[in-house]
């Protein structure tokens, strides 16, 4: 169980990882004490391990930069609940091992407790005792989520199949 | 049964089969690149997959092109790591200098009909050429440096009809902006944008790259145009006409979505601060003071994009309360201007003009900005933090806006100095 973190709209990766960092994305834990910084100043130093990022449309648009969707795992998030996300980002998320999941959002508060399950599909929230469902996966970026990423599915296989 | 578009009939022919939108589909990559921002976590994850070899060396370059040259210890020492593996792999190194990967790309690499993935959003700058180019992360890219191969789902088509003659002070950079204004930053994700009609026809190989660069600032996953005798002529130019084959969606292939736009109804436009699609008329955003001017990068950064530029300064001096930065594309653009006397003109007029590259885009180098400042660019994005500075304010325009702006020293409308 973690805490919802909301954030709005358009929340692209220049306020995930900002480029005013460029210099320390050879340094990822140093990257990550920025993690979106321009959005919440707070985030970084308040974000507990296992909470939620909980954001609106198109989360994650802009650079292909995957250090975006690296820095928020290593900040200790459970996974990104967005209404919609943008393509390279979300591929990058399944890649890199952190769950992505599309659903209504907007029925998450700020602060609120939640529970995912990928097995079911559903986002519970514990305080509002609601679940959200969300549509599983294409099969082939759910058995690179279940196999931990890209990284481990191919050094499991040596090739890429479908 | 319905005919193919242009990307479904790439798509098929690097899997081996017919494919139609919506099929998700192991594909054999052409050309692979990274650059230095997302170069070395690339070369990383290839550690990590225990795959240390490039698939095939000459479709694999790695560009420094962002932080260029490195303006910092850490980013000096990112770009030893990529140019010694570059050198341990055998694989093309375009060092600092050579300018943009994407416009090095269109002039010497990519090919009408080759499927191309780059760890950097906008290598669907190569859709200019008629090529499949699609931006990815790190990790996808090292798999498809390995390997020589990704994944992908074939997208469904947008297909964008353009008719009617541009406006005096109006260009393929408002058409885009009209189009992302239109249908919003996420109005096109997980498509293919398709771009025909009489003035695309009618555009240059340079027009169409600043249009397939922002294509992704709708979202698409490819901004593609079909190879023509433009592309033919561009090609030839390059001293590569052998690359050019063309290829063209068929008559009855299935489009989801058909937009018009009526080019000879545009104005120029302004994408305003903080979103590329926050755009407006330049008639309706009123009077904006600026701080910086910037001119080129990967959207408009070839020699016609500085042609209008220089034309509109030329023999002027620009506002004593503005900055101008000019930085070039690629190395070519940049010896271009110089022969033929463009680097003199921006020279003359006060502005400065750096080596080819990203430049002031990315926030790293070469113009960053202040607290509160604001920047008008010719740059594809305008987010929040953009240019190293959250509390700064980034418009964007065509070149012409911008030499305007540089002129008065507030966001200007060309069509008043032309």
């Amino acid at each position: 169980m973690g805490k919802a973190w909301k954030f709005g709209d358009s929340i692209s990766t220049d306020l995930i990882a900002p480029g005013r960092y460029f210099h320390l994305r050879s340094n990822l834990p140093e990257l990550a004490k920025h993690v979106l910084e321009p959005a919440r100043p707070e985030f970084a130093s308040q974000v507990h391990a296992g909470d939620f990022v909980v954001a609106g449309e198109n989360f994650g648009l802009g650079s292909s930069r995957e250090h975006a969707p690296t820095i928020i795992k290593i900040a200790g998030v459970k996974a990104v609940l967005a209404r919609s996300f943008a393509r390279i980002f979300y591929r990058n998320c399944i890649n890199i091992g952190l769950p992505a999941i599309t659903c209504n959002t907007e029925e998450i508060e700020e602060g609120d407790e939640l529970e995912l399950d990928m097995q079911k599909g559903v986002v519970r929230n514990r305080t509002k005792g609601t679940e959200l469902e969300f549509p599983p996966l294409p099969p082939i970026m759910n058995r690179i989520l279940e196999e931990g990423g890209l990284v481990a599915f191919i050094k499991a296989h040596k090739n890429l199949e479908i | 049964m319905s005919g193919k578009t242009l990307s479904e009939k790439i798509i098929g022919e690097h899997c081996g089969r017919e494919v139609k939108a919506g099929e998700v589909v192991i594909v054999d990559v052409d050309l692979s690149y990274v650059q230095d921002g997302t170069g070395p976590l690339t070369v990383r994850r290839m550690k990590e997959m225990g795959l240390e070899k490039a698939y095939d060396p000459q479709k694999t370059i790695f560009f420094l092109d962002h932080a260029s040259p490195s303006p910092r210890m850490e980013l000096s020492n990112d770009h030893e790591f990529l140019r010694d593996f570059a050198r341990k792999t055998g694989s093309i190194l375009s060092d600092v200098g050579n300018g943009i990967s994407h416009h090095n790309s269109i002039e010497k690499y990519a090919c009408p009909g080759d499927i191309i993935v780059g760890a950097d959003s906008h290598t669907c700058t190569n859709g200019a050429l008629g090529a499949f180019g699609t931006g990815m992360g790190s990790t996808d890219v090292a798999a498809a440096i390995a390997l020589g191969k990704t994944w992908m789902k074939v997208p469904e088509t947008y297909l964008v009809e353009v008719n009617g003659r541009l406006p005096k002070g109006v260009y393929s950079k408002d058409i885009i902006l009209h189009l992302i204004g239109t249908i919003s930053a996420n109005g096109a994700t997980y498509k293919a944008l398709e771009f025909t009609g009489d003035t695309i026809k009618n555009m240059s190989t340079a027009g169409r790259s600043t249009i397939a660069n922002m294509s992704v600032e709708a979202g698409a996953k490819a901004g593609i145009f079909p190879p023509d005798e433009e592309t033919r002529n561009f090609l030839k130019a390059m001293g590569r006409e052998e690359a050019f084959r063309e290829l063209k969606s068929d008559e009855d292939a299935g489009f989801e979505k058909r937009i018009e736009i009526k080019a000879d109804e545009l104005e120029p436009l302004i994408a305003c601060p903080h979103l590329v699609d926050n755009v407006k008329k330049i008639s309706e955003i009123g009077r904006v003071k600026v701080d910086e001017v910037f001119i080129g990068t990967s959207c408009n950064g070839r020699l016609e994009d500085l042609h209008i530029a220089a034309s509109i300064l030329k023999g002027h001096t620009i506002n004593p309360n503005v900055r101008v930065i000019v930085t070039p594309a690629s190395r070519l653009v940049y010896m271009e201007a110089l022969r033929d006397g463009t680097i003199e003109t921006f020279m003359n007029a006060g502005a400065l003009f750096t080596a080819s590259g990203c430049g002031a885009c990315d926030g790293v180098h070469l113009g960053i900005l202040g607290d509160g400042e604001v920047c008008l660019a010719t740059q594809p994005r305008n987010f929040k933090g953009r240019m190293g500075d959250p509390d700064s304010f980034i418009y964007l325009g065509n070149p012409a806006v911008a030499a305007a702006t540089a002129l008065t020293g507030e966001i200007s409308d060309p069509r008043e100095v032309m």
